[in-house]
């Protein structure tokens, strides 16, 4: 018998934690498939979904049970075991980045501990994040050629080149980032952006790095496979792509997890340039209330910041048709990396010269 | 046993019965697959060490980056346990003596090391960021900048073989 010394309340903390951050995380993905038909639909002059409940609302749990009643097909030539693989590393891959986004300020508890609303404060958080994306592809990859089809495989190299060519972008425009915080945990990029005016300028690092967060963005959402990037699925080439021959729950699994990439991403995008947790005012409040009512407060102008995001990339995806593949190649390559190191270089001479 | 020491046995489990597997498995995919899931015991491995940041660059260069365009390579070439060519005999023993020779060799090294420094178990911020930062950019800053001019050299002429030749 090995004994263990475990802090169980620790232990039992942070399962309660990532719990309901994956049950936000579904809750939300859920609510964001309604909310982009509702968005496609006041956009395209259409009303969207409107039976299932008042205004649609129950939509989702009716398109949930739909594919859980499906009819589950796996085609004869896949590769029998990584063809139900794909689905579920997608899912993991979807998942796993939320364990280091500070999802509010630290709870003090009567008994003088602290409780963060953090899973695990890696003093790399951000790299952590780059770590899981850079993984995210296989999903994709050994789903698209387990399946044993011509457009699945086109789809799963499209989806892995593009998503190799928009790291680079996405790591160089971060860089500039980073030299100005100093940090890679993304809890103390966060709480450096404390507030929203400080010393004669904005915190967030959304007005340090214009420039930096534009680069970011269009890579997240490459990153995301979101359109006008969705190459990989691309109905009117490859009839959907990687996620052609999935049925039932397990193309249920994909679809969801591409909106619960777009939930994780927009939460670190507000979380490295729109001031997390932070907005104006903060101070006078928390010295006003109860600091638990506070963070509560706090917990929610984050997810408003999330939504704000997550509806701005779905006003995108309606907005602009599909790039072509030389096109997306060429922005990548040609506009966005060369960008991000200019970017990189002129944040290196402002720390050098201006701010020492 | 502390749970430092079970989590050694069982990464140090996982990564030779994943390398194991890498070798014997005849589909090349499921041999790429088998190497990515080394590299992550590895990388606890570093983990274990406090090499945080050595841990998480493992896994976005090589599971991230590099093994994507394995498996990119193995999927265009439609690589299959059976449209795989069987080798003479003769190729393998080859095979199976350079092998043996490159085993010796490492095998002699770590004989010779003698007894290894252990990392002191206190010493959480050995590993960090800031701290390989400053040790590379100070001590071993000649080494670093010439390692990076190796790899500039080496996209270069990745660019150069890569272009096309003009008509």
């Amino acid at each position: 018998m090995i004994l263990l010394d475990i802090d169980w309340f620790f232990i039992l903390g942070k399962a309660g934690l990532i719990m309901a951050i994956i049950l936000t995380s579904f809750g939300v993905a859920a609510y964001a498939t309604w909310g982009e038909r509702k968005v496609a639909a006041v956009m395209q002059d259409r009303y969207g979904p409107n039976r299932a409940g008042p205004f649609g609302l129950l939509q989702p749990l009716a398109d949930g049970l739909k594919l859980f009643m499906k009819e589950e097909i796996i085609p004869t030539n896949s590769t029998k075991f990584l063809f139900l693989l794909a689905p579920f590393l997608f899912m993991l891959t979807a998942l796993m980045t939320s364990a280091v986004i500070p999802w509010g300020p630290d709870i003090a508890l009567a008994n003088g501990k602290t409780f963060s609303l953090q899973v695990a404060d890696v003093n790399i958080g951000i790299l952590f994040v780059f770590g899981v994306v850079s993984l995210g592809v296989y999903g994709v990859m050994i789903g698209g050629w387990a399946s044993n089809n011509k457009f699945s495989l086109l789809s799963s190299i499209r989806s892995a080149s593009q998503s190799i060519s928009y790291e680079l972008a996405m790591g160089v425009s971060l860089i500039a980032l980073l030299m100005l915080s100093g940090s890679l945990s993304l809890r103390e990029i966060a709480s450096q952006q404390h507030g929203f005016w400080s010393n004669g300028y904005f915190t967030w690092n959304f007005f340090k790095q214009p420039l930096g967060f534009l680069i970011f963005f269009v890579c997240s959402i490459a990153e995301m496979n979101r359109a006008p990037f969705d190459l990989a699925e691309c109905d009117s080439e490859l009839n959907m792509g990687y996620h052609l021959e999935y049925s039932s729950m397990k193309l249920g699994l994909f679809l969801f997890a591409e909106y619960i990439n777009m939930f994780i991403g927009s939460a670190v995008m507000v979380t490295l340039y729109f001031g997390s947790y932070n907005f104006p005012g903060m101070d006078a409040l928390a010295a006003s209330i109860h600091p638990i009512l506070f963070t509560i407060i706090c917990v929610s102008v984050f997810f408003a910041k999330i939504t704000a995001m997550i509806i701005f990339i779905m006003f995108i995806r309606w907005t602009l048709p599909r790039f072509r593949y030389d096109q997306l190649m060429n922005l990548g390559w040609k506009s966005l990396i060369p960008l991000a190191l200019i970017n990189m270089l002129l944040t290196g001479a402002a720390i050098l010269w201006i701010f020492k | 046993m502390d749970i430092l020491q079970i989590l050694f046995w069982l990464l140090t489990v996982m990564a030779i019965g994943c390398a194991l597997g890498v070798v014997l498995s005849r589909n090349p995919v499921n041999s790429v697959i088998f190497l990515i899931l080394t590299f992550f015991a590895i990388s606890g491995h570093y983990l274990l060490l406090n090499a945080q940041f050595l841990a998480i660059v493992n896994i976005i260069v090589y599971a991230g980056a590099i093994m994507v365009l394995f498996l990119f390579v193995i999927m265009l070439m439609n690589l299959n346990a059976d449209t795989e060519p069987q080798k003479s005999w003769l190729v393998q023993l080859a095979g199976v003596i350079s092998g043996g020779t490159l085993f010796l060799v490492i095998i002699a090294a770590i004989s010779k090391v003698g007894h290894l420094g252990v990392i002191d178990k206190n010493a959480t911020d050995i590993g960090l960021i800031k701290n390989l930062g400053k040790v590379l950019f100070t001590d071993y800053v000649f080494a670093f900048e010439i390692s990076s001019v190796l790899f500039l050299t080496a996209m270069i002429g990745a660019i150069v073989i890569g272009k096309k030749e003009a008509e």
